[in-house]
């Protein structure tokens, strides 16, 4: 029996599609209606909600819950005042990411740690004799996204302190009697939330969302436009982007976190003098420039699309769903320097647009590059240029009221 | 006289086209001054405030032709360019029933199968044959026409050009072409389909904006023009641009101006000033005159050959041609502030089928009988609806909960034989409210707001002369080497630095920007001679 998340009953009811994936087990909707770009711009234009309830959630409390996150986590913890959240990751001692999640502080001594693959065991046994407890509390909350440009006015309605949260910031409130944490975090890219609720009350919430959506243009969207919204946004994503290092059989397959474009949470490492899993190998790979990848934006050539397709005869194609396989990326002399692991046409950007891995290198802005499409069943190269990620950035992402 | 007032190049109009023009002519580094009549940029791509929370696109609703690589050149996705793409058209039919089409194929020959099993592969074969027509047509767009009357090498090239592209292409194709160019829409679509209200659905692309019905010659090419967009990389595909079609124009201005170009508003330029067949400047109401060696005219060509130039300076048969170039409008606007959104009986409690335009004209006769009023210089009793309530896509165009719904309407022709436009303004409004009631019970009790703009307050408001959207009929004989004139297709005129751009000129109308880009490059070319 297929196991569905406590948003369930209602969320389908708005799925005229019948279609699904399963998502750690859980049944999550591919697509709401058979305009899955229709969803993408409900987030980009208005607000959209998902259901993000299967992520695995822990409850990690204790007088030394600080210390011993300080001890897992790449980004440092101490930094992370109660009421604020960091995305983060946790690597092993060779400094390969294993797993990325947001770590929310309620208070001095209590967090919240999501996780896209289950962690619990992996984190327990790396207590010790430190005064920590750890619980699973995934099946406890479902997580609600509401995320778009007109999500703060839907849920300021509901709960007003969403006004006054600035990004990556959390709060408890409540909607109707249920209470909830409200979170400014997403996966979108957008200005953007997300409810934790008690599983019980769910629905409730969820009810009071959709009404004070309407009339704001709100609609559920479903993993096809998340997929879009992601890269466009240049999150990284779990068994595509990067795989647990503990679970796989190659170095190839392992990434670091400087390889995975996440650099910026490792600012002040060097200084530092906190230990944590992975840090001795992290430092060596900043001191050696021993990365063998940099993760930057591509952004194709629109003219030499358009010319590679119409010299084919073909009207050229405009795609928002990203492909699902890799595309290699060469010099200008035909050398293999890197992949493009998502590619998509942006309707936002109105381009092509990519997350490519390059050999660091051949990864600075502006630089040239040559994508490999495929065109009759050959393969052709259309010009590329590396650009900063993220590659669509609004301000209203960060901005405060 | 101040030589602040001394430019390279002056446009005369702040419509989408001259916006265009002025931004590649900027761009190429002419110091560039456009002028605006009105308080506002975008002549018939402009969005008002009617009511208050309520954006009105008060004329041109929607973005499809637009040439994708004027929205990179120039920069638009920077300045706000955000098209929010329609993901249905809904076409109610007289009895009650609907065909609803959106994004999934298989529901869509579904759908069409509910009507008519043998049309829903016709489905496919039709859109592919358009498709290969469109595809034929293309460089005939997206390159200006050879002056086949010329005389020099370039000419010569350009004639050479075209004949190898037409050359090049199928004997099918060259053939659907010509059937398409020259013949009506309705015996295209039988083609194809059995079912009326099929027929219906893709027949209305065929009438709008011009003086003929679906079973007129000439509808095929109205209907062909309608699918050379290619947005997000499928033909014939429509937007709704973030705030309307004045949020577009208003991307427009910002990058017209980020590009170095000047834009006046409040500004109507009275005269293009000439002296011995040489453009010097413009002059205004108020008598201000700017100077430049070129001067770039965005109106239709009534207005750029007969009233900013004296006509007498031009050779006769140039002003013959334009004297008879048809204009005929006979669109409409009836617009709406809604108290929330129509219940369709069929469809209660959806709101799925309102993404996209709801096309009002549920089968051929329909429509036709609807032109059989404007034939005889009259409005039709039951007129073709092209409506969109743009707030169902885009939020922010109306309070939460209520909505603007924009209908185009047809057929009302400029010149009312028994009556004038003034007179039977609310009474036209009526009958394009009572087809809507027909169609969606209630409706009336809706209306908070209705505006009736009828084809002379298109002409008043925009300049378009007798109202007509694409500033000149889309008919063959005024089209490529046609458009304007013979032998003026190219975006000269007979004084020297006096230029033409706009949807009069080549290849036409709609918000396509072609007729703007096209024209900037024959300026920037004769420049560097």
């Amino acid at each position: 029996m297929v196991s569905t998340t406590p948003f369930h009953p209602r969320l389908s009811q708005l799925n005229t599609t019948g279609l699904y994936t399963h998502w750690q087990g859980q049944l999550s909707a591919l697509r709401y209606s058979h305009a899955p770009k229709h969803e993408y711009f409900a987030v980009r234009n208005s607000v959209g909600i998902f259901d993000t309830s299967p992520l695995h959630k822990y409850r990690i409390r204790g007088r030394d819950a600080e210390r011993f996150l300080a001890g897992v986590l790449v980004r440092d913890i101490r930094t992370c005042r109660p009421g604020r959240a960091q995305y983060t990751m946790w690597c092993d001692d060779r400094g390969f990411v294993c797993d990325d999640g947001v770590v929310f502080r309620h208070a001095e001594t209590d967090f919240l740690l999501t996780a896209a693959r289950p962690n619990l065991g992996y984190l327990h046994r790396l207590v010790g004799r430190l005064d920590v407890e750890m619980a699973d509390v995934t099946e406890d909350y479902a997580v609600l996204a509401v995320q778009g440009p007109n999500s703060r006015a839907v849920l300021a309605q509901l709960a007003p302190e969403v006004q006054a949260l600035r990004y990556f910031e959390h709060t408890s409130a409540k909607i109707g009697p249920a209470p909830v944490t409200l979170s400014r975090t997403g996966f979108t890219g957008d200005l953007g939330y997300e409810i934790t609720v008690e599983s019980g009350q769910a629905i409730d919430v969820l009810d009071a969302v959709l009404d004070a959506g309407e009339g704001h243009g709100i609609r559920p969207f479903g993993e096809e436009a998340l997929m879009m919204l992601r890269t466009e946004a240049g999150l990284p994503l779990v068994d595509v982007d990067f795989y647990d290092s503990r679970l796989v059989h190659t170095d190839h397959e392992r990434i670091t976190p400087k390889e995975l474009g996440m650099g910026w949470m490792l600012r002040g490492i060097e200084d530092d003098t906190r230990p944590f899993i992975g840090r001795t190998a992290i430092r060596r790979e900043l001191t050696e420039e021993a990365s063998r990848w940099a993760t930057v934006g591509l952004i194709v050539d629109w003219q030499h699309w358009d010319r590679l397709h119409r010299d084919a005869g073909l009207i050229p194609p405009k795609d928002e769903q990203p492909l699902s396989y890799e595309s290699m990326l060469y010099d200008g002399e035909g050398g293999q320097v890197g992949y493009a692991a998502a590619f998509m046409y942006s309707p936002v950007l109105q381009r092509h647009i990519g997350m490519a891995r390059l050999r660091p290198d051949m990864a600075a802005p502006d630089q040239e590059v040559h994508l490999e499409v495929w065109i009759h069943h050959k393969p052709e190269r259309v010009r590329a240029r590396i650009a900063r990620l993220p590659l669509f950035n609004p301000e209203r992402k960060t901005a405060n009221v | 006289m101040n030589s602040t007032n001394q430019y390279d190049a002056i446009v005369v109009g702040g419509g989408h086209n001259g916006l265009v023009n002025g931004a590649y002519l900027a761009k190429a580094g002419l110091r560039t001054l456009i002028l605006e009549r009105r308080h506002v940029v975008g002549g018939a791509a402009i969005t008002e405030e009617l009511t208050p929370g309520f954006q009105f696109t008060t004329f041109s609703y929607a973005l499809s032709l637009l040439r994708p690589e004027i929205i990179h050149e120039l920069d638009l996705v920077t300045h706000g360019f955000f098209p929010l793409m329609m993901p249905s058209s809904f076409h109610p039919t007289e009895d009650g029933d609907y065909l609803l089409l959106g994004e999934d194929h298989g529901l869509n020959l579904r759908e069409i199968k509910r009507h008519s099993p043998r049309d829903a592969d016709s489905y496919d074969r039709y859109h592919h044959d358009l498709d290969r027509v469109a595809q034929a047509v293309r460089p005939l767009f997206d390159n200006p026409p050879p002056n086949i009357f010329g005389k020099d090498p370039e000419d010569h090239a350009d004639v050479a050009w075209l004949l190898n592209h037409l050359g090049s292409i199928e004997q099918k194709v060259m053939h659907d072409s010509v059937r398409l160019l020259t013949g009506s829409a309705s015996d295209w679509l039988d083609d194809y389909f059995e079912n009326e209200t099929v027929k219906g659905f893709h027949a209305s692309s065929s009438i709008i904006g011009s003086k003929v019905g679906p079973m007129s010659q000439g509808s095929g090419l109205v209907l062909l023009f309608h699918k050379m967009g290619e947005h997000d990389g499928h033909l014939g595909s429509w937007a709704f641009h973030k705030q309307g079609n004045g949020g577009f124009t208003q991307v427009l201005a910002r990058a017209a101006e980020s590009l170095g170009a000047e834009i006046r508003l409040e500004s109507a330029v009275t005269s293009v000033v000439s002296r011995e067949g040489r453009v010097t400047g413009v002059a205004l109401a108020d008598g201000t005159e700017f100077t430049a060696p070129v001067v770039v005219s965005a109106l239709d060509p009534r207005r750029t050959f007969l009233e900013l130039v004296e006509p007498r300076e031009l050779p006769a048969d140039l002003v013959e041609n334009v004297e008879r170039f048809r204009f005929h409008g006979v669109s409409a606007k009836v617009n709406f502030a809604l108290d929330g959104l129509p219940v369709f009986p069929a469809l209660k409690d959806r709101i799925d089928q309102y993404g996209g335009f709801i096309n009002i004209g549920p089968t051929v006769e329909y429509v036709e009988r609807a032109f059989d009023a404007a034939k005889y210089g009259w409005y039709s009793e039951r007129p073709f609806i092209d409506a969109a309530i743009q707030s169902v896509v885009d939020p922010d165009m109306a309070p939460p909960g209520q909505h603007v719904m924009s209908c185009f309407v047809q057929y009302a022709p400029y010149h009312l034989k028994r009556s004038d436009w003034d007179t039977e303004r609310e009474a036209f409004g009526d009958r394009a409210q009572a087809v809507l009631e027909s169609h969606f019970p209630g409706f009336g009790d809706l209306v908070l707001h209705r505006e009736v703009v009828t084809p002379l307050d298109i002409e008043s408001a925009t300049g378009l002369s007798e109202g007509n959207i694409f500033a000149g009929e889309l008919l063959a004989p005024q089209m490529y080497f046609f458009r304007p004139a013979p032998g003026w297709s190219q975006y000269r005129t007979p004084i020297d630095g006096y230029y033409q751009c706009g949807s009069g000129t080549h290849p036409g109308g709609c918000v396509m920007g072609s007729p703007a880009k096209l024209p900037s490059q024959r300026i920037l070319k004769d420049l560097a001679r």
